[in-house]
């Protein structure tokens, strides 16, 4: 009965009438952030964070905030998916793909409110997982040394380059890129500077919040002048609202599969929801068969993709939790705001911080009933905002994202830094190249470094010392399967094109 | 084929500069000679295989946008830099309403539309800042110098400015 007593000391942490309130103010603003194309959990988090900082709220009620967006910009990127074609990012393109034709033939509500369910049932399930598998996971954990924690940050580099881009090699130069760039700034041992070329603003090193904001919200602007704002007009109207019981209780046991295997793909480090909805959609689709006319618009296809979606990024948070390693680009961002707040995730923080976790626990499941709540009634708020033209929004967003890395630092240096990630982003993403390695590069870098360091101090320079135990070994051998296998399996795993009209 | 090709090249350079630069890396007594440099170098290494590989198997070329979008967002890229380097010295209201102005008529090449938007979103983010989120001492307005504004602007000018 551990979980019952830590759950409820999370609760006490959540559950003043304050940090409710956050959490509702959070879930709202999550859901808009989600619904409006071309911002994603990623993007929208990572502008919220520095004002969330610059605010001074303590940590607890900054993470119940922050958790509450990210979990409200899952459930709203598929207001997008279902009602545009557009997912909002790239773990919503599988809901696209009954969605929109569910859409098309006038049952735009249904779907909604359906997907709102799956994606309650997703999260719902992946937070209990959490409460079980966390702690024990931190345990296995404290047998981690420098060696196992280098073969475990080589792990989450390479599951992501192999499974979430479609070039090994790209990912891997991305992954480079942010390690290079984690480099830059004063040697924490020698006290000298390293790699800043004699520029004095960069011997801080590069903050992280300036690459993610750059990357994700900047580069944005300049697809949005490429495409000059097409495709951000209403698709489908919505009618009436109502509750589609029958489809509800008919896709029962696909929103529980899928939240298994979303949960799953979730834990592996550096897979995240992409993965998730992916293997949720197809194990779904052939398990239906032929008959189950996946693709056309049916309950089953809405409801797995997104129960997928969601409970694989309750599974991100295990091992970013237990052992620092994020699963996704999303949970990269929550782990940029952990580090933000000065908690440093990993085994101890289970023991050390137990307010910490617990409260963000409970705030999970608090934001999660706040959500469905919000999202069955309120739907028709929340696609009168979709209608915000990209004219109005994308510059919104631009100088949100200023003024938030201005009170950072409030240095121009910064700014500039800011746009050059941006060009940056635009060039990466254009020539497909993954910008999430980029990001865990720079979160990831200095510790990975760290580690590498002590493991060869502690050997005297040894370098076999990296495979010693058991543990690392097997991490070494999941890390190169994980970057090699897909290449092998990418014949037989295709990605199912997005529906156009 | 050829844009990866280029963007391969360009990485390749870069990473044998970035291993150039490892290499140079200070150290002393504390942090021993090889450690400092130990990771840089990894990294540079793999960073310049990856880039052989792209320039040696690259995929298909994007659709890249043709000449005066490149334009457009080669202004939007100026826009951006003028506008980081003069939320110093004039404050948030008068450059947001520019810069807000001149991205949504690239965006949406409408004028009115857009002067709308610049105006409504530098007052509107103002207030929101100022008087919702408390943040005023960010977002403050302030009458320059000519003196400051030129300082601020030599930043983007190479080898003149930028202390």
């Amino acid at each position: 009965m551990d979980i019952l007593a830590n759950l409820a000391l999370g609760f006490s942490v959540a559950l003043s009438p304050f940090t409710l309130f956050l959490a509702v103010c959070g879930c709202f603003l999550g859901t808009i952030i989600g619904a409006l194309p071309g911002l994603g959990p990623s993007n929208g988090v990572a502008i919220l964070i520095p004002i969330t900082f610059t605010l001074g709220l303590d940590a607890t009620s900054a993470l119940v905030l922050m958790t509450s967006v990210y979990y409200g910009a899952m459930y709203g990127g598929r207001i997008s998916s279902i009602l545009l074609n557009i997912p909002g990012d790239e773990p919503a393109l599988m809901t696209t793909l009954d969605g929109y034709p569910m859409a098309k033939q006038g049952r735009a509500g249904d779907a909604l409110v359906l997907s709102g369910v799956a994606s309650f049932v997703g999260a719902l399930l992946a937070t209990i997982g959490l409460m079980f598998l966390a702690p024990s996971l931190a345990r296995v954990a404290f047998f981690f040394g420098p060696a196992e924690y280098f073969a475990l940050y080589l792990l989450a580099f390479c599951t992501l380059g192999g499974m979430a881009s479609n070039n090994q090699a790209k990912a891997a130069l991305a992954a480079c890129m942010g390690l290079g760039i984690a480099m830059i700034g004063v040697d924490s041992s020698s006290g000298l500077p390293r790699l800043t070329g004699g520029n004095l603003h960069l011997f801080d090193g590069i903050d992280f919040l300036v690459a993610i904001v750059g990357l994700f919200a900047i580069a944005e602007v300049f697809f949005f002048i490429e495409s000059h704002g097409k495709g951000s007009s209403i698709g489908v109207k919505l009618d009436k609202v109502r509750i589609p019981w029958k489809d509800i209780m008919s896709t029962k046991w696909t929103m529980l599969r899928a939240s298994f295997v979303g949960f799953i793909a979730g834990i592996l480090p550096g897979a995240g929801a992409s993965l998730g909805s992916f293997l949720a959609y197809m194990s779904e689709k052939s398990i239906a068969g032929e008959k189950g006319g996946f693709g056309t618009g049916v309950a089953k296809g809405v409801a797995a993709p997104e129960a997928g979606n969601n409970s694989a990024a309750g599974g991100a948070l295990v091992p970013m939790l237990t052992l620092g390693v994020p699963g996704s680009g999303t949970t990269a961002v929550l782990l940029a705001l952990l580090m933000t707040l000065n908690i440093t995730p990993g085994p101890t923080l289970f023991t050390e911080r137990a307010d910490v976790v617990w409260g963000l626990i409970a705030s999970l499941l608090i934001a999660n009933v706040v959500l469905l709540l919000m999202n069955v009634p309120m739907v028709k708020i929340f696609v009168k905002i979709l209608s915000v033209p990209a004219w109005v929004l994308l510059p919104g967003v631009t100088m949100i994202s200023f003024v938030g890395i201005y009170s950072l630092s409030g240095s121009y240096f910064d700014l500039l830094l800011m746009v050059g990630f941006g060009v940056l982003g635009y060039i990466l993403r254009k020539l497909d190249v993954p910008t999430v390695p980029v990001i865990l590069g720079i979160l990831l870098g200095g510790n990975m470094e760290d580690a590498l360091r002590r493991a060869m101090t502690l050997s005297d320079g040894d370098p076999t010392y990296l495979f010693s135990s058991p543990i690392a070994i097997g991490l070494w051998i999941a890390a190169i399967a994980g970057f090699v296998a897909p290449m092998f399996l990418r014949g037989i795993l295709k990605k199912p094109q997005a529906v156009t009209d | 084929m050829a844009s990866d090709r280029i963007f391969g090249l360009v990485c390749l350079i870069t990473a044998v500069a970035y291993i150039a630069a490892a290499l140079q890396i200070q150290t002393n007594l504390f942090s021993g000679e090889v450690l400092p440099k130990l990771f840089p170098l990894l990294i540079g290494g793999v960073a310049a295989l990856c880039s052989l590989t792209i320039m040696f198997k690259p995929d298909p070329d994007p659709d890249w946008p043709v000449g005066r979008t490149w334009l457009a967002m080669g202004v939007a890229v100026l826009v951006l830099c003028i506008y980081a380097v003069m939320i110093t010295p004039l404050g948030f209201i008068l450059p947001t309403a520019i810069a807000a102005g001149i991205l949504s008529y690239q965006i949406s090449p409408n004028v009115k539309p857009a002067i709308a938007a610049g105006v409504g979103l530098s007052l509107g983010l103002f207030v929101l800042f100022k008087f919702a989120l408390g943040l005023g001492n960010i977002v403050a307005y302030k009458v320059p110098t000519a003196a400051k504004l030129w300082d601020a602007l030599a930043i983007l000018i190479p080898f003149v400015g930028g202390h």
